[in-house]
């Protein structure tokens, strides 16, 4: 069938922020989405709240509306935009609540608005649980026993016909989200009341336990014809009770013979056509008993998913490309396969190689977070590695995650080797029996540790129940090890032993490490003191190892993606490594540029370095270069083969870098894009020949290191605040002493402030020492003057060696001390005078000047009166980049690129900014909710995993929208909580007043009350946590407050207010804590009471 | 340690890899399966017959062998060449290892090979004779001896000696499946639509068939034009005027009984994934499909009675055709599957409504 003509106009929900649960697998599947509807002559309009995609770049849209994504605005954009259809199946699970919302509305209907890739009735079959379980009854699927329940006296009832163990999750949510394993009747109780209320239509669904079974998934695709595909079939390494994307999966299925297999199919084909998804992409998920076959459905996701941005990447087959252009009605086999170009989409994708997927965690970043894994999801990442075999693509998947492994162990990391080295045989029997037992982020390393201790795979089996075939696949890798070391002990090392080991995906850092491990591990158990000799002779190894392989062309060659085992020749080069030693890469002759990527995502480092990336491979383009892009990031539209010229999806180490660089030898290698990954690598990369473009590793460690830096601000005369190395404890104290508490204090070398933090006294200080941080002469820590009641600006500026352009100054709405990246900040800098805005301008251009940057430099400073202090400068592509260009309508990043590759800033016609009509605000998006009971201040540490943009004609509106696009919900009436310091009072009275006029009910604390009270608002007063019940967390509780406006006075009240913010965060109610956000709070209430049209307009119009 | 063993193919490609079957030299056409699943109803398909596969997905044995997923009385591969065999396995229905599997019923097979060197050379250079050999010597001179594939009856020699009933209880009409090396689950769900399965060897005549209600063609190994006798039979069943299916092999033998001609293809068309269009109905159906010679489009498309209800969306060959006048079809690919997608099941239902003139 030909495209659809009855529709023009189609409306594309995105996925807004990335969460843990929804991250940039939607920014990959929306922009796919967005071009293939494009390019078929529809109109596209986009509501997406997260600015750091590349979905919401201009050209992606003929209409992009940054906008928040709840039903109020959506419903706005629709009435202004008219468009006759709604695509939700490309933005996550906020699209699809959104889309649903809007039909409960009745908006779609009165405006005319088809839903299109799915309907309404298929969206409620397969996510209300109770009409999806009717239906695989009907269609004589099993399905695990199941109950709902709405309340705790039901929920109570249903255990006598479900048993202990089993699951408890919540209805509509997403990441699997309030969803719990429950051994006993008491957590019973507490889990049911908390999946009730994290559940927008406040049911919990009770579920007999699989735990243990084996879990696959399966990614079906669906045309208007009722021709049905199956894109990839993915096997969970972590069987059922560990959600799938904290799994390890593995693709294609490994352990079900082909019978097997095709009940699965069989299964699938059913169930889309029961469920009656339409057209596009489901994902859906079984449970199979290893005893005896059976085989249970689990769930069903009727839309593009995370899963379906990994199969795409694993099989080269575009999943979301394909689902936007079977809901305008084509069907598969109108489709071609870009890959083969000759054969068509209507088939199955055959690989010849073995994919795995791995989670990355950040529970370091939360102390007090239950690390152990259940069926809500808590990775904030994954990698993806390709090999050959499952051995290859383990080891690689193990190197790509940016955890300093190199491979399954056996690398020289002696995190937890050196750990069970200390502990008796019993001790250590009942170790590895409790990490093996207990699903915790790195259980794959015990499995292996087991092994080598001698256990056997079928005791292992029995612990952690992974399927026996991947614990064999392990003692393999061991058994291997084993012969290594034994065959360098008689021969050394030699070629063949090299050549074989490599096949098996064993990194240069592993064989380094094995060929001499005896004496490594003596040295690094002698003794703190020679960590540093130990790193030194590991590194020398492994550059042993690398030579001796460059030696003997032992090298690996590259193989195709090509969705078909080879049958057909692919066009598409998309290429990963293996020691097969042939080799398909194919030089084109033009000059080419490498870019490096980020790597897995984690808090720190997230999508806005991708859109980075991206844009550095679009600019290569425009240059006239061949862009080839290497990744190991299966969510991100970096690795989309039509994002550059070449892709090689790999592990972002040395070693694979080096290999690639060697093959295909670009005119140079971008570091400055893809964050602290390829950063960390610039001068291993220099130091083995390779060109690194743009400004000079030099220059970059000038910047990062603190003596260094503080020679360039004193060469310039600026303001630094005081500061200090401390290589022991006594220093630390002595650099304290001397600048005066409060002393910020941090890792050298850091990004996204790991273990950051403001002391407060020498206590504290001390504490910080012994338990944050690994101090040691490799490892110091920094010391800095915590500047008080000042305010911080980041400025990216772009640079390109004579001149500079400050493409933005955003001001932070938070007080220092709070991580940039957790600050919402605003566009322009409000509140900072002009002669300021100057100073702050000449100082940026001295600095990238003085540090010679070509491209990027991000720069942190502190104004407090009228001095401006330099806090840090990064001469590289910030997390702000993407912010900045949406806000500006500047492509930063290309033109970044641009001058890396000597073009220069006059070329760009910048010089003439002119003053923004509009205000955007940045907000951080906060992942406590998936932590419960862990400390939810901000500090200096880094904890967003995501980010929203407000953009408005005011700061108060538009922050006010960031607020709520952040997922904070001002409701139009109800009781405000106000908890004031002193400082704060007078500057927000006349908010108060305003709300209270407007008919909320205050409530405030004593102090504040009395306040109030003085000042003519009428409160009630409630007490403070420590004051007698029932306190200000019991009202929170019992659902009395619906808004908290709370200032915190110093470290006295801090305990308070942290009680006061995880409380409301469980509860989901809006909390603001400083000046400017409560003005712009009021502001914003006011406005939604006083008139409920809200204001939206396109970025297109904004910059025009 | 395991044996070393060297895949020569007759143009001189060679490469080094490990025993992990029988210990014998094999001589065959070697050609490629891309399907990721199914190893051991590949192995026993008797259409494979003379040939040694590669498997594309480069880990096999992964979940053993078992009892029930046979296609065959026994291995029907000349040889199994694999990227990497699983010495391990894990399937609660397997009893016991492919390597074990493969010794037993003496057949070679290689792995540490790169299956996707090998794949890529028979996809750029077309289907080869081969070998798994033990020492090098002679290897190409005693290839070049080897029989082609063209030309060569295979079927006959798979094919039983005797007939046989397949089920003998029960209702249903009566069928003839004449066996070219027939796969036992085409048997399995001739019954299951409600047949009465007689098997008859390929060789047998139209008068020692006797009366039944239709003719089933089964598939089989080699090339069609070959199996003289086959042919001649299917223009006897013609004339009976009776239901008759062909599958693969039945279907060619079928196309040139009704005047068409068949070709050797450069590599053959063997996986799980292959999408068939049904004219008919206009949808896609993902196939299970093997073989290496194919039905000519042109020498079809001029004769009134026959019409293509089928084609490859790969490669636009013909894979299903029916007569418009007789209640005669055929299908090139292999809707009993086994391995691969149960899409095309509905054809065995077709097949019973025309004998039995039931819907």
């Amino acid at each position: 069938m030909p495209k659809r003509n009855d529709i023009h106009k189609i409306l594309i929900i995105g996925s807004g922020p990335i969460v843990i649960g929804q991250a940039c697998e939607f920014d990959y599947s929306g922009s796919q989405a967005c071009k293939a509807l494009k390019e078929e002559g529809y109109q596209v309009v986009l509501v997406n709240s997260n600015p750091a995609t590349i979905m919401t770049d201009p050209e992606m849209a003929d209409s992009t509306y940054i906008e928040p994504i709840t039903p109020e605005f959506v419903k706005r954009i629709i009435e202004i935009e008219k468009p006759d259809s709604l695509l939700p199946t490309v933005g996550g699970q906020t699209a699809l609540n959104t889309a649903m919302d809007l039909y409960h509305m009745g908006v779609l209907e009165k405006n005319g608005v088809k839903l299109i890739g799915a309907n309404v009735e298929a969206i409620e079959k397969a996510e209300d649980r109770n009409l999806f379980k009717q239906a695989m009854i009907k269609i004589g699927a099993d399905v695990p026993k199941s109950m709902i329940a709405s309340n705790l006296e039901e929920a109570m009832s249903v255990l006598e016909e479900i048993k202990l163990p089993l699951i408890i999750r919540s209805a509509f949510t997403l990441g699997g989200s309030g969803g719990n394993i429950v051994y006993n009747r008491e957590d019973y109780v507490d889990m049911v009341l908390n999946g009730i209320d994290e559940s927008p239509i406040s049911q919990v669904i009770v579920e007999e336990s699989v735990l243990g079974w084996k879990e696959f998934e399966l990614e079906v695709m669906r045309d208007t014809a009722d021709n049905v595909v199956i894109v990839c079939s993915i096997e969970n390494l972590d069987p059922m009770g560990v959600h799938t994307g904290d799994s390890i999966t593995v693709a294609p299925q490994q352990t079900l013979t082909d019978r097997e297999y095709q009940n699965l199919r069989d299964l699938s084909l059913k169930i889309i056509r029961e469920i009656g998804v339409d057209t596009g992409g489901s994902n859906i998920q079984f449970a199979v008993n290893p005893e005896d076959g059976r085989v249970i459905v689990i769930e069903m996701n009727p839309r593009v998913s995370r899963s379906s941005a990994l199969a795409s990447k694993a099989t080269g087959f575009p999943i979301a490309k394909i689902a936007a252009k079977l809901a305008v009605g084509y069907t598969l086999d109108e489709i071609r396969n870009d890959i083969t170009r000759e054969t068509p989409a209507s088939f199955e994708p055959s690989i010849d190689y073995v994919v795995l997927k791995i989670p990355r965690f950040n529970f370091e970043k939360f102390p007090g977070a239950d690390n152990r894994l259940g069926p809500q999801m808590k990775a904030v990442g994954e990698a993806m590695a390709i090999g050959r075999t499952f051995k290859e693509s383990l080891q690689k998947a193990m190197r790509s995650l940016e955890t300093d492994r190199y491979g399954l162990g056996s690398d020289g990391n002696q995190k937890i080797e050196s750990k069970l080295r200390q502990l008796s045989a019993d001790k250590l029997a009942d170790t590895l029996e409790y990490y093996l037992v207990n699903p915790l982020a790195d259980r794959i390393f015990y499995v292996k540790l087991a092994l080598e201790h001698g256990w056997s795979p079928e005791r292992i089996h029995e612990m952690c129940k992974i399927d026996p075939w991947f614990l064999y696949q392990m003692q393999e890798l061991v058994e291997s090890e084993n012969e290594f070391k034994k065959h360098v002990k008689q021969n050394g090392i030699t070629v063949d032993s090299i050549s074989h080991m490599k096949e098996l995906g064993f990194s240069d850092r592993q064989l380094a490490y094995l060929a001499d491990c005896e004496a490594l591990v003596t040295l690094f158990d002698s003794g703190a003191e020679n960590q540093k000799a130990y790193a030194e002779k590991m590194n020398f190894a492994e550059n042993q190892i690398r030579e001796f392989r460059f030696a003997n062309n032992i090298i690996p060659g590259y193989r195709l993606v090509d969705t078909c085992a080879g049958e057909f020749e692919a066009y598409t080069p998309y290429y990963y490594s293996a020691y097969d030693y042939d080799d398909e890469s194919r030089k084109s002759g033009k000059k080419s540029v490498m870019i490096l990527g980020g790597g897995p995502n984690r808090i720190g480092q997230g999508i806005e370095f991708d859109y980075c990336c991206c844009h550095a491979s679009y600019a290569l383009e425009e240059e006239g270069y061949e862009s080839i892009m290497v990744n190991s990031n299966p969510e991100t539209v970096s690795t989309d083969y039509d994002t550059s010229d070449k892709l090689y999806f790999e592990p972002l180490t040395l070693e694979d870098i080096l290999h690639i660089y060697k093959k295909e030898q670009p005119e140079g290698v971008i570091v400055q894009f893809g964050g602290q990954t390829p950063l960390k690598l610039a001068n291993h990369l220099l130091e083995n020949g390779v060109n690194v473009l743009g400004t000079s590793p030099d220059s970059i460690d000038r910047a990062e290191d603190r003596e260094r830096f503080s020679a360039v601000v004193r060469k310039l005369d600026l303001k630094q605040p005081e500061n200090g190395i401390a290589f022991t404890k006594e220093d630390a104290f002595a650099i304290a002493d001397r600048i005066g508490y409060p002393v910020l204090v941090r890792p050298s070398y850091v990004l996204g402030g790991r273990a950051m933090a403001i002391i407060y006294d020498k206590e504290s200080l001390a504490d910080y020492i012994e338990n944050a941080v690994d101090l040691s002469p490799e490892h110091p820590v920094l010391v800095d003057d915590f500047l008080e009641e000042a305010i911080e600006v980041d400025v990216d500026a772009l640079c390109d060696g004579d001149d500079v352009y400050v493409a933005a100054i955003m001001r932070h709405v938070e007080l220092a001390g709070v991580h940039s990246g957790d600050s919402a900040c605003v566009i322009p800098p409000v509140g900072i005078a002009p002669e300021m805005v100057e100073l702050i301008e000449k100082q940026t251009s001295a600095l990238a000047i003085e540090l010679g940057v070509l491209g990027l430099i991000n720069i942190q400073f502190a104004v407090k009166g009228s001095d401006l202090y330099v806090l840090e400068v990064n001469p590289r592509a910030s997390r702000t980049v993407p912010f900045v260009s949406k806000a500006k309508g500047i492509p930063v990043a290309k033109i970044a690129l641009k001058l890396m590759v000597g073009r220069k800033l006059k070329d760009f016609n910048l010089s003439e900014r002119k003053e923004l009509d509009y205000v955007c605000v940045k907000e951080a998006v906060l992942p406590f909710k998936k932590f419960p009971g862990v400390d939810t201040i901000l500090t200096p540490e880094m904890k967003s995993t995501g980010e929203v943009m407000g953009i408005a004609a005011t700061f108060n509106e538009a922050y006010y929208k960031a607020s709520l696009a952040a997922g904070d919900h001002f409701p139009l009436e109800g009781t405000v909580f106000v908890s004031l310091n002193r400082a704060s009072r007078d500057d927000i009275i006349d908010d108060i007043r305003k709300i209270s006029a407007a008919g909320y009910s205050i409530a405030a604390t004593s102090g504040t009350a009395r306040y109030l009270k003085e000042s003519g608002i009428e409160c009630i007063s409630v007490s403070k946590v420590d004051e007698g019940r029932p306190d200000i967390l019991d009202l929170v509780k019992n659902g009395d407050i619906d808004v908290i406006f709370n200032t915190p006075a110093g470290v006295r009240s801090k305990q308070d207010s942290n009680s006061i913010r995880q409380v409301a965060v469980r509860y989901k109610i809006p909390i603001v804590t400083t000046v400017p956000a409560i003005k712009a709070a009021v502001d914003g209430m006011m406005h939604m009471k006083s008139d409920d049209t809200v204001n939206v307009k396109p970025i297109q119009q904004y910059h025009s | 340690m395991m044996k070393k063993a060297y895949l020569i193919l007759e143009d001189g490609f060679e490469l080094e890899g490990y025993s992990f079957g029988y210990e014998g030299e094999s001589l065959g056409e070697i050609v490629f399966n891309t399907s990721m699943s199914g190893y051991q109803e590949i192995l026993t398909d008797p259409s494979y017959s003379g040939q040694i596969v590669t498997m594309t997905y480069p880990m096999i044995g992964n979940y053993g062998v078992n009892e029930e997923d046979v296609e065959s009385a026994g291995v029907q591969v000349a040889g199994l060449i694999v990227k990497e065999y699983c010495k391990h396995h894990s399937n609660y229905r397997s009893n016991k290892s492919l390597g074990d599997y493969l010794i037993e019923n003496k057949i070679p097979a290689i792995e540490g090979v790169d299956s996707r060197k090998i794949t890529t050379h028979i996809r750029d250079k077309g289907a080869l004779r081969g070998g798994i050999f033990f020492s090098k010597e002679n290897a190409i001179e005693k290839l070049k001896k080897f029989p082609l594939m063209a030309g060569l009856d295979l079927a006959s020699r798979v094919s039983i000696k005797e007939k046989y009933d397949y089920s003998e209880a029960g209702e249903g009409p009566i069928i003839a499946a004449i066996d070219f090396g027939i796969k036992t689950n085409i048997l399995r769900l001739l019954q299951e639509s409600g047949f009465k399965v007689k098997v008859f060897p390929c060789n047998a005549t139209i008068e020692e068939i006797g009366e039944v209600s239709g003719y089933f063609l089964s598939n089989g190994p080699g090339d069609p034009d070959a199996v003289k006798c086959g042919i001649s039979l299917a223009k006897d069943i013609i004339k009976t005027g009776k239901p008759c299916f062909g599958i693969c092999l039945g279907h060619q033998i079928l196309s040139l009984a009704l005047g068409g001609s068949t070709y050797k293809l450069k590599f053959g068309h063997r996986g799980g994934n292959q999408p068939v269009k049904n004219i008919k109905n206009g949808r896609v159906e993902i196939t299970s499909q093997n073989h290496g010679f194919a039905v000519d489009f042109d020498s079809l498309k001029d004769n009134a009675d026959i019409k293509i209800t089928h084609i490859n969306l790969n490669d636009n060959t013909v894979e299903g055709i029916e007569h418009c006048n007789l209640p005669i079809f055929s299908v090139q690919y292999h809707p009993e599957s086994n391995p691969g997608p149960n899409d095309s099941r509905y054809l065995f239902d077709e097949f019973f409504s025309k004998v039995s003139g039931k819907k």
